[in-house]
């Protein structure tokens, strides 16, 4: 490198700096939709119990498909076997507290959360290393292959189910709240239930947390220029691939937080349990946009506002709204809410 | 000419069903800037790709400094020294321009009198530093790209067509740039198709013609020959002066 240039500079004029809005408008619809059931529902403190429903179970659906949108925006992964982590999180969590059902039963909040986060930490340890072992064993081979994507990773699932049944057997399994967690704070006429409080804490956390990790450390930029263009990111000298890995680890890790949560919240068990909620995560990150971390928090709430309202007002057709959901949404932007650049 | 840095020996690329690169031979002489010129079509931006092993040569031998890098995986050629600019420029839009730069960093985080440098030739930079990419003009988009691969000193820049699309102002600064990596000894495979800009830069041309090179000589010499220029490229420097 050497100083000023002895070469005449070309001046360039210099162009205007460009006023970059922020697009709040699809933020803009999670109140317009509890404005527009308001109404419809009639009573103030029904309203307020289902949206608070609506975000703690938002918050759950989130926690369950950020890494599945990561993963798909990352390598262009269809995983339709995300559901499994769900399903082990969910029995691994039951399994660790079966004998801690004392610190479950105690009237203590601490043993009460203490039982509560190492079962938790248990779910996500063994999600994240069955991630890796399903990365490396059945989604490895077919990279770039979609079709072969979707029904190996379908079979996947099948056999995580089945094998559930194998070591936990078939019937439903209880999966009690804690008994400080048990109840409903009651505010005016308004009664909340003490567990949707602490999912939504939960999922708060794990967002802003997300969002730190993305925007705050280098680890973040090149995941969020993976999910742009991953091969520039190859070009740049970094190893896509054990990004991919360990970002698959992450998200089946946050699947099985998500599954714990969901049993807990639903306080029975079934190895079906991740079918049950996979449809709302893939429509979750189509309208969020395919990649979009915060397209999915967002897409996350919408549906858990449709679900709710609509599991009020009309009960048949509570799925079928957030199709509809999406298919207006995608109608107004077909790339989703808020898409990520691709090359 | 000078040692060769990065020698192709009889390199073959296959892009699906496609016979692309056919048998690609030539030399990249160390501290020097060289032109790969071409017809549309002729694999000058696959045979980039290949060397960065974006994609995969299927037979022949790529040799960087003694190396055969031919089976190498791209981050590893990367890691070796070898920056690239693709023709697409590969910005991430949704990263600002900061934030570009610093993954382009691979030793730390940049280097302020490199930057400082960087921002002499390419200033919107420094005025856009904290704005997403995606809202840069096209040829801001072209500065960030190659600023990006040149953010730390590399042993070869490989670059694909900098100057396409690009104002005439923004394209003597690149020119300016070239020149002082030039100066530095820094080795330069460029591929261009504006005449100008090559004849200014350029020390060695090689052409390229279905996938193969037709012809290799200092760039002065193709220059000079108008005849050569008509019957491999289909043009002549008077057609541009």
């Amino acid at each position: 490198m050497t100083d000023a240039s002895p070469v005449a500079a070309t001046v360039v004029a210099p162009e205007p700096i460009p006023v970059v809005r922020a697009d709040y408008l699809p933020v803009l619809l999670v109140p317009a939709l509890a404005l527009i059931a308001l109404p419809l529902i009639g009573s103030t403190t029904t309203w307020v119990t289902l949206t608070i429903a609506a975000l703690a179970m938002g918050m759950m659906i989130f926690v369950i498909a950020s890494g599945l949108t990561l993963v798909f925006g990352l390598m262009d992964v269809l995983n339709f076997g995300h559901g499994a982590f769900i399903a082990v999180g969910a029995y691994l969590a039951m399994t660790t507290l079966l004998p801690l059902a004392g610190w479950m039963q105690a009237d203590s909040l601490a043993l009460n959360l203490a039982a509560l986060g190492l079962a938790v930490l248990v779910a996500m340890a063994g999600t994240g290393a069955l991630g890796w072992a399903f990365e490396r064993v059945i989604i490895m081979p077919v990279y770039g292959q979609h079709l072969k994507q979707i029904l190996i990773t379908t079979g996947g699932l099948i056999v995580a189910e089945q094998l559930i049944h194998v070591f936990w057997g078939g019937d439903q399994k209880p999966m009690s709240l804690p008994t400080a967690l048990r109840g409903a704070i009651v505010i005016g006429d308004v009664a909340i239930e003490k567990f949707r409080l602490l999912a939504l804490a939960t999922g708060l956390l794990v967002f802003l947390s997300m969002l730190l990790v993305l925007n705050r450390t280098k680890l973040g930029l090149l995941i969020r220029a993976g999910v742009e263009n991953g091969e520039m990111v190859e070009a740049l000298g970094y190893r896509i691939r054990r990004l991919f890995v360990a970002v698959f680890v992450a998200g089946s890790a946050l699947a099985g937080l998500g599954g714990t949560m969901w049993a807990l919240y639903r306080e029975t068990l079934t190895a079906g349990i991740g079918g049950e909620v996979i449809v709302l995560v893939f429509i979750v990150i189509i309208i969020g946009g395919l990649g979009s971390v915060g397209g999915c928090f967002l897409g996350s709430i919408l549906v858990a506002q449709m679900a709710n309202y609509t599991g009020y007002l009309a009960p048949k057709v509570a799925l079928a709204s957030n199709i509809l959901l999406m298919v207006i949404i995608l109608m107004w932007r077909p790339q989703g809410l808020y898409p990520v650049a691709k090359r | 000419m000078a040692e060769a840095l990065l020698t192709l020996e009889g390199v073959h690329t296959h892009i699906g069903q496609y016979h692309i690169l056919q048998g690609v031979d030539f030399a990249v002489p160390r501290g020097a800037l060289t032109v790969l010129l071409g017809r549309n079509g002729a694999g000058k931006t696959t045979t980039l790709r290949t060397i960065m092993g974006l994609w995969k040569p299927s037979a022949g031998r790529i040799s960087f400094d003694g190396r055969e890098i031919g089976g190498w995986t791209t981050p590893d050629i990367s890691r070796a020294g070898i920056a690239y600019v693709p023709e697409t420029m590969g910005v991430f839009a949704d990263l600002t321009v900061r934030e570009n730069m610093i993954l382009a960093a691979q030793t730390g985080p940049p280097d302020a009198a490199r930057l400082d440098w960087l921002f002499g030739f390419f200033p919107a930079l420094k005025r856009f530093w904290t704005h997403p990419a995606g809202v840069l003009s096209g040829g801001q988009k072209q500065m960030l790209s190659i600023a990006r691969a040149i953010i730390e000193p590399r042993r070869l820049i490989l670059v694909d067509e900098p100057t396409k699309g690009i104002a005439p102002a923004i394209i003597d600064n690149m020119i300016r740039a070239f020149q002082e990596l030039k100066r530095d000894e820094t080795t330069i495979l460029l591929v261009e198709q504006n005449f100008r800009f090559a004849e200014a830069l350029g020390d060695f041309a090689v052409v390229m013609d279905d996938g193969r090179i037709v012809h290799s000589d200092g760039m002065a010499a193709l220059a000079r020959d108008s005849a050569t220029q008509t019957r491999l490229l289909g043009l002549s420097l008077e057609a541009h002066a």
